[in-house]
């Protein structure tokens, strides 16, 4: 993996902002120096087209920073807030403990983490990037450290447990395992001693443009930019050899030759798909062909199942990823594309330059542990409807080609049998609606990004009203799949401050069903008006005239408004679902 | 490689750290010589010299180098080694 140099990402924070980047603030606070990381992080956002605005607390200003909240970092507001504690200066204040104290070091240690995290939470709107502890061995008890309390070892690893344990309970709190980057690396590459004794640099110069990278896909998935789909090649990708001449008893899978490397492969990319990753295929194969170890090799650990779109064909890749793109309609940017052929993966590449595509090494053997050093997938959220995805798609698949055979489009919707749920936010949906939020781009008047607790507030606020829409047909349930937020600005007008819908279930009437429930629930509660906003960005053109579509009327400024008395309700093939229960 | 060659390499990976292709380093070049050479951006400045002729500096020699010309002895040494 190549990595990108301390020195460049230097130059890069002496490097004037360019108007187009996006703009986030992040503080850097740590109990030792954090100058080096603190430039390392401002010079990988640039990297990425991100003009970070950095506030580094001087050395070991934790306490006074957040404890004290008149503090210059709650002056500064940040949206983001990492905090980094090195285990040496905390082995520092282990070694003056009493062994009674130092039993309890793990929970001493977590109940003032914890105390942080809820002061600062208290007090601003940040996302606390929180460090695990990279694990150092004080070599006193050798390898007995595991099995004795007295421990620093045990203490540091007893402390990363209750921090995963804690995180849970923390809807703002995000680990970024530093110790993980160190069992990758090991301990000498992480920390250079001397940096540490000259200038209290806990990590080595060398690795910081990894921790950098790391810390910025955290922060770049918290904004909803994360990767969701694998297009994978075939021959010498998912298995070894190639199927059309090789022949399905011979191509290696399993037991068979190197055949353990690509199950491995198979099994990565099987488990990606559980978690919610969409996978692909992408091949040039004859169709029938290609598909044949998916229906029938007993040892293949991936199934036609799992597979979203199947495309196999003597096209070229460029053309079938577009085509696999605009199905499954999502950005190319969250696109991850695995190929052998370094070949095609130029091709793609040039063509494509959004895409993200690995550079496979030429060894099988090593595929799964160079993809997975990657780091490809981190999210900041996780549901079990993520986990029901693929279905999802395969069904949207499905619907495509049935699409065909209905003589116009209002008979075919009709004969989806389409019913949705519209109810305020509940407490058991949360969790997916602060993921929607944080995931839309394209169907997104505002964009506005929201937590899980951001969400609670808003339910249990007065001055608000909420709407989440499910959608099921008769070829599958979308689950939740549209949020509004209503503010009501005055007794008389409310404005739709937030909508945003999931793009796999447009044009079929939604748009129209959302906006009259949204309507019909104002007029319910008695206001005159419903305003709605369009707030441009790069990627929700779709939507600008959304609610001239809907009859709204535009105020300039990109506002709308509609009487209420005067609304037209739309004609759609959607039955709300308590109604057909009244039935 | 030759003092002369040594000093040239040398320039260069000052011209990458200090982001500045007319410097000129030479042997009697201190920090107070060069724009931006501070505390900060000398740790940069041994990484980007260790990595270039992978050798590694021990922490009295980071501390305790007067000149370029004392970087370079070091450099001349330990690549012999």
């Amino acid at each position: 993996m190549d990595m990108i140099k301390f020195s460049r990402l230097e130059r890069n924070c002496r490097q004037p902002v360019i108007d187009e980047m996006i703009n986030y603030k992040m503080a850097v606070l740590g109990n030792c120096s954090t100058q080096h990381l603190a430039m390392a992080v401002k010079g990988y956002a640039y990297e990425m087209q991100i003009a970070l605005d950095v506030f580094d607390a001087d050395y070991d200003q934790i306490d006074v920073q957040i404890l004290s909240t008149d503090s210059e970092f709650y002056d500064f507001a940040p949206e983001f807030t990492v905090l980094f504690m090195c285990s040496e200066k905390l082995y520092d204040s282990f070694v003056l403990m009493t062994q009674a104290e130092k039993h309890l070091f793990a929970e001493t240690m977590l109940a003032r983490i914890q105390k942080y995290w809820r002061v600062m939470s208290s007090n601003i709107n940040t996302k606390i990037i929180q460090f695990t502890f990279a694990q150092i061995d004080e070599a006193v008890f050798g390898n007995y450290a595991c099995k004795t309390e007295d421990s620093f070892l045990y203490q540091v690893r007893k402390l990363n447990y209750l921090l995963m344990q804690a995180a849970l309970e923390y809807k703002d709190v995000f680990l970024f395992d530093l110790d993980r980057v160190q069992s990758l690396y090991g301990q000498e590459t992480l920390m250079d001693p001397k940096m540490y004794y000259i200038a209290k640099l806990p990590i080595s110069i060398k690795m910081l443009p990894e921790i950098a990278r790391q810390i910025m896909q955290i922060v770049v998935a918290i904004k909803g930019k994360i990767k969701k789909c694998v297009i994978c090649d075939l021959d010498n990708t998912l298995w070894g050899g190639v199927i059309g001449d090789d022949g399905i008893e011979n191509i290696q899978i399993g037991e068979l030759g190197l055949g353990h490397a690509f199950s491995d492969l198979q099994v990565w990319l099987k488990e990606l798909k559980r978690r919610g990753i969409i996978l692909a295929i992408c091949s040039k194969n004859d169709e029938a062909t290609a598909k044949q170890p998916f229906l029938s090799h007993p040892e293949m650990i991936l199934r036609m199942e799992d597979i979203s779109m199947f495309v196999a064909n003597w096209d070229d890749k460029v053309s079938n990823i577009r085509s696999i793109q605009r199905t499954l309609n999502i950005g190319m940017d969250s696109i991850v594309f695995l190929d052998d052929n370094p070949f095609e993966r130029n091709l793609v590449k040039s063509m494509i330059p959004e895409m993200t595509v690995p550079e496979l090494p030429e060894d099988p053997s090593l595929y799964c542990s160079y993809l997975k050093k990657l780091n490809l997938f981190e999210t900041a959220s996780y549901s079990e409807e993520d986990a029901v995805r693929t279905k999802q798609y395969q069904e949207e698949a499905k619907r495509l080609s049935t699409e065909k055979e209905y003589s116009s489009y209002e008979e075919y919707l009709e004969s989806l049998e389409m019913q949705a749920i519209a109810k305020p936010f509940d407490k058991l949906h949360y969790s997916r609606i602060a993921q929607l939020t944080q995931r839309s781009n394209q169907f997104n008047l505002c964009t506005g990004r929201y937590s899980e607790a951001e969400i609670e507030q808003l339910a249990k606020d007065d001055k608000h009203d909420t709407l989440y829409f499910c959608l099921k047909d008769r070829f599958g349930d979308y689950g939740l799949v549209c949020v509004a937020i209503m503010d009501e600005i005055s007794g008389t007008e409310m404005l739709v401050q937030e909508l945003l819908m999931s793009c796999r279930v447009l044009k079929r009437g939604m748009e129209e069903f959302v906006m009259d429930t949204i309507v019909a629930m104002a007029r319910d509660k008695g206001f005159h008006t419903v305003k709605g906003r369009y707030v441009p960005t790069q990627k929700n053109a779709m939507v600008s005239d959304l609610y001239e579509r809907m009859g709204f009327r535009n105020l300039d400024n990109n506002y709308f408004i509609a009487d209420i008395e005067g609304y037209q309700y739309h004609k759609t093939y959607i039955i709300k679902e308590e109604d057909r229960v009244n039935e | 490689m030759s003092r002369e060659a040594l000093l040239k390499a040398v320039n260069e990976v000052f011209w990458d750290v200090f982001d500045d292709e007319s410097l000129d380093i030479r042997e009697e070049t201190t920090a107070a010589d060069v724009n931006g050479w501070d505390s900060l951006r000398h740790i940069t400045l041994i990484e980007n010299i260790e990595d270039r002729f992978d050798i590694r500096f021990t922490m009295l020699e980071v501390n305790g180098m007067k000149n370029v010309g004392e970087m370079l002895d070091i450099i001349a040494e330990r690549a012999r080694e």
